[in-house]
């Protein structure tokens, strides 16, 4: 393939919603490699401030791969390379001397199964503030971990059980937690890797309501194998494919009339 | 286009395509036959025309339903769902041709015998262009053909450039003969009901553009139908 054919394009070519937002996140020319195998190629892209970003594609596209290089939990895995710059607000998140607890605390993150601590649903909340000492004195911490449930939807069901296990919660009300575990820090951008995948509908139904009114607030990117999710929750959409960026642009026009075929064939369901 | 991976979807959609096509035979099949039954003035054939309509009517919601259950089923996506939007409104234009037609079908009823060929003649060579013109569109749908469907949208003038000088034709022997006034509304209303259909076509052109290329054409159609904006004497003054 020559250099042409990693050419991203822009649906439109400047999308209204990244004129409408400063870029929190942009990726310049990045190459992941796991060893020898190359996961993403020369990745280019702007992900704007208080919108969702999702990014779509087939398994093995390189989209979670991606969203791993934002918070550098890629860093974790061993072979694996990250070329290219990423910045947040501006700041290289690969410099030498960049404190990557801190970046993590800046850029949360939220997978696919609901990952609670085997402890309280308070202590899971708390934790993220206790290690990175945010809270001034006991109340303090109980108000964040109050208002941390409440903007995760989730104080309501809770309330009076926050000292009864967070792994006893249902599926649905553990994502909700991991949520608002994420939120606790204060974090800029929280990352979200299927989130609702292991969810039933009604579950999922509240997270995508909580997206909604999360991203007043926060940059939100969100890797999604549902087409019609991204459709649903996203206001940017990233099509990946073999690695490669193909598409990337304003969700309602993503979804209506992309320019790329493979696109087209991808969100129709014809890809083969 | 390459197939679904789930291959119920292509069938979906093929049906749909179908059932356009059969409606787009019936509706074609209707327009000439009121044409004829009009030119010859015969009430059996229109009679059998309007029966026929019923047939059309059904068809049309046969579509919507199918269109929908497919909504519903398979969440089309960008050209998917641009087939079933495009499918529910050509439907629909279908479904107003046939209405159209059985209309005219009914005026041979109320045209009376003693009426002189050469008022029909022109009327006739309308009815000859707008079958043309859906016969056309109905082509370029089937084969999914936004060139031709343009070369329809254009022609749409022809159509309304006959239609003004059978008004103006007509208004002369009315205004000739008033014993003609009565044949001579009926033959302006059927006139008027192809012109109509004449839009019908165009309507599908542009569905047919918009599905083909995912934006309403905007390019502003040529009109030659100036009969709403033509004062009575400016027949007589030609």
């Amino acid at each position: 393939m020559n250099d042409m054919s990693f050419q991203t394009i822009m649906t439109p070519a400047i999308p209204k919603i990244a004129a409408a937002r400063e870029a929190k996140i942009i990726a310049s020319a990045v190459d992941v490699h796991y060893g020898d195998k190359q996961a993403i190629k020369n990745l280019s892209i702007s992900i704007p401030d208080r919108a969702v970003s999702a990014f779509i594609g087939p398994s093995g596209c390189g989209k979670s791969t991606f969203l791993r290089s934002i918070n550098r939990m890629n860093d974790t895995i061993p072979g694996c390379k990250v070329t290219g710059k990423i910045t947040l607000d501006g700041e290289d998140i690969y410099a030498r001397n960049l404190d990557v607890v801190e970046l993590r605390a800046r850029i949360g993150m939220v997978f696919q199964k609901p990952n609670p601590f085997p402890k309280t649903i308070f202590e899971n909340v708390a934790y993220g503030p206790r290690i990175h000492g945010l809270a001034r004195d006991k109340q303090d911490m109980e108000r964040i971990v109050v208002e941390s449930l409440k903007k995760a939807g989730l104080f309501e069901e809770v309330k009076d059980r926050l000292t009864q296990p967070g792994t006893g919660l249902s599926g649905g009300q553990q994502q909700r937690l991991c949520i608002a575990r994420a939120i606790a820090v204060n974090p800029e951008v929280i990352l979200m890797d299927e989130p609702c995948s292991a969810l039933d509908p009604i579950a999922t139904a509240r997270i995508e309501e909580l997206i909604h009114e999360l991203k007043e607030n926060f940059c939100i990117v969100i890797v999604t194998h549902s087409m019609q999710q991204a459709a649903r929750v996203s206001d940017l959409t990233a099509f990946f494919h073999l690695g490669v960026l193909v598409e990337v642009g304003d969700t309602d026009v993503m979804f209506t009339k992309p320019q790329d075929k493979r696109t087209q064939d991808y969100i129709t369901g014809r890809f083969g | 286009m390459s197939e679904h991976i789930v291959k119920a979807y292509d069938d979906d959609l093929a049906s749909l395509t179908t059932m356009l096509a059969q409606m787009g035979g019936l509706a074609e099949e209707q327009l000439s036959r009121s044409i004829e039954a009009l030119s010859r003035r015969d009430t059996k054939l229109a009679d059998r025309v309007i029966q026929a309509d019923e047939k059309l009517d059904a068809m049309e919601v046969a579509v919507e339903e199918k269109a929908i259950l497919t909504i519903a089923k398979r969440q089309p996506m960008a050209r998917d769902l641009r087939v079933i939007m495009v499918a529910i409104r050509i439907a629909s234009d279908l479904e107003r041709i046939g209405d159209l037609a059985k209309n005219i079908a009914k005026r041979s009823h109320a045209i009376y015998d003693n009426i002189p060929r050469r008022l029909t003649k022109g009327l006739e060579r309308m009815g000859e262009l707008s079958q043309a013109q859906v016969k056309l569109v109905l082509d370029a749908f089937a084969a999914t053909d936004d060139a031709k469907a343009l070369e329809v949208w254009r022609h749409d003038e022809d159509i309304d450039a006959l239609y003004n000088s059978i008004f103006r034709e007509l208004l002369t022997y009315m205004m000739e003969d008033p014993r003609m006034i009565g044949a001579c509304t009926h033959l302006l209303f059927a006139a008027k009901n192809i012109e109509r259909i004449g839009d019908h076509a165009t309507n599908i052109a542009e569905n047919i553009y918009y599905l083909v290329n995912g934006e309403i054409l905007k390019e502003q159609r040529p009109k030659k139908d100036k009969t709403s904006i033509t004062p009575f004497s400016a027949v007589n003054n030609d």
